[in-house]
């Protein structure tokens, strides 16, 4: 899989690490929240067949993050 | 033991289906098999169906790598893995079908100091649960698998190893096969070919299910999908804490016997036994992104091969044949989901990520119990959805020496 960083252009997934879904929202008022908002932040992640919104870092190389669009059963990307 | 059956022309009957039954289970392969025969053999619960998107065991059924053993560090895990492994002690019997279950020991090999104190502490902590483990020196690992390198210059030397002697290997196609038969003989219909595609739902209550073979009723319903859990949960609006991964394995061409046990390595990561049939079978760590796509990178093949051949020199110039992935549904402890949900009647076994075959019986045997009853049973309980809100988590990321 070639994933194109933004700043490096397409390398191999081997040189990326893995940020999981993107657009996970830390709790804007973490002291008032219940356990269950906090299972929530925590543990449950959108795992989508299909495209997903996604975090990676490029860590053999600009060592950045950013997020991109990949369809989970194509592996096509797309910007987000 | 029985002979081998001699080729019949069919191993269940293929029906249509009916519009009721009292119990639907969602995912034809291994677990949901099981789950459909100990409903009927323990429970006495046989109006079931069985919806199967593809057809039976076609999924993580036929890809994963057979291998079997309970040695987990936790008591929670502990027990619920050796009950399966007390199960497939006499499965062949109990099926009526040969499903080469074969207990030729489970190899752990260690090779750093952090390692080694990891798996005395699991050795002891299995001891206690009444579970066999032992720990060996270098010499007794080579005197136990004579084909591994322990010499002390390579990359990673081995230091020890930990073997569980019960733990061995089954034929997997075989197993599904049987219970589904024996399903079937009691009166279980299998229907294959049956994608669901929505749940009736009314006031928090599950009904049925919507199928591109028509609505089925039913008074409960059983999901058992694996990586594909989440698609159906999503259905129903229930949140799931699974994220679905592919998990590589692959096969060498067909060799003479020449690996007498299952040998496993988290350091360098594969696992390794041979198949009755003679092919090498490989597996290793999981791809780290997200994906339904049933392959995984090359890379994560190369390293594999790579560690495999450093442990193996004699495998240098075996061939690989084949090579796939199974999505499998990992949970955040590593430990499977298996329970009830906050939907009435409908219930959840998930989240057995890399390690489901070996739970194949077990599973089975206690989701049968939790769907017959409308609550855990004793085994299955800490493993309820609710751990993820109230914090009890049974943590077997890393506690479980290798990769399942």
């Amino acid at each position: 899989m070639l994933i194109p960083c933004p700043w490096c252009g397409d390398r191999e997934d081997v040189e990326f690490k893995y940020g999981g879904s993107a657009q996970v929202a830390y709790p804007s008022d973490p002291a008032s929240v219940d356990d269950a908002t906090w299972a929530r932040f925590v543990f449950f992640r959108p795992n989508p067949k299909g495209k997903m919104a996604e975090r990676w870092v490029h860590t053999a190389g600009c060592r950045r993050w950013f997020n991109l669009v990949r369809d989970t059963v194509t592996h096509e990307i797309t910007p987000p | 033991m029985a002979e081998p059956h001699p080729h019949p022309d069919r191993l269940w009957r293929n029906p249509e289906p009916k519009r009721v039954y009292d119990v639907v289970i969602v995912g034809g392969g291994g677990h949901g098999l099981a789950t459909a025969y100990y409903l009927a053999r323990n429970h006495g619960i046989t109006n079931v169906a069985v919806l199967e998107r593809g057809w039976l065991a076609g999924g993580n059924m036929a890809r994963n790598t057979t291998v079997i053993r309970s040695n987990y560090l936790w008591d929670e895990s502990a027990a619920i893995y050796e009950h399966s492994l007390k199960l497939w002690e006499t499965l062949s019997q109990e099926l009526d079908y040969d499903i080469l279950f074969s207990q030729r020991g489970v190899l752990s090999l260690v090779h750093s100091l952090g390692d080694r104190r990891e798996s005395l502490r699991r050795v002891n902590a299995n001891r206690l649960n009444g579970i066999d483990a032992e720990w060996l020196t270098p010499a007794e690992v080579k005197a136990f698998c004579p084909i591994v390198n322990i010499a002390p210059d390579v990359r990673y030397p081995i230091i020890g190893g930990t073997l569980q002697r019960r733990g061995g290997i089954a034929k997997h196609d075989y197993v599904a096969w049987a219970f589904a038969r024996k399903a079937d003989e009691m009166g279980v219909d299998l229907i294959q070919n049956c994608e669901v595609t929505g749940f009736d739902l009314e006031a928090g209550r599950v009904r049925g299910v919507h199928t591109n073979r028509g609505l089925i009723a039913a008074n409960k319903v059983a999901l058992c999908a694996a990586g594909h859990s989440t698609v159906l949960a999503d259905m129903i609006g229930l949140d799931l804490p699974i994220q679905s991964y592919p998990l590589q394995a692959l096969v060498s061409e067909l060799l003479e016997p020449v690996l007498n046990c299952v040998v496993m390595s988290n350091a360098v990561h594969v696992y390794v036994s041979q198949a009755h049939k003679g092919e090498l079978v490989m597996g290793a760590g999981m791809d780290p992104y997200n994906s339904y796509a049933q392959r995984g990178s090359p890379h994560l093949i190369e390293f594999q091969l790579a560690a495999a051949c450093e442990l193996f020199p004699i495998f240098n110039r075996a061939h690989v044949l084949r090579t796939w992935a199974g999505i499998v549904d990992v949970s955040p402890d590593a430990s499977p989901i298996l329970g009830l949900t906050p939907i009435e009647n409908l219930y959840i076994n998930c989240g057995w990520g890399t390690g489901g075959f070996k739970a194949t019986p077990g599973a089975g045997w206690v989701y049968a119990h939790t769907i017959a009853h409308g609550e855990p049973h004793p085994l299955n309980a800490p493993f309820a959805l609710e751990r993820f809100t109230t914090g009890a988590l049974i943590d077997e990321h890393g506690a479980a020496a290798v990769a399942h």
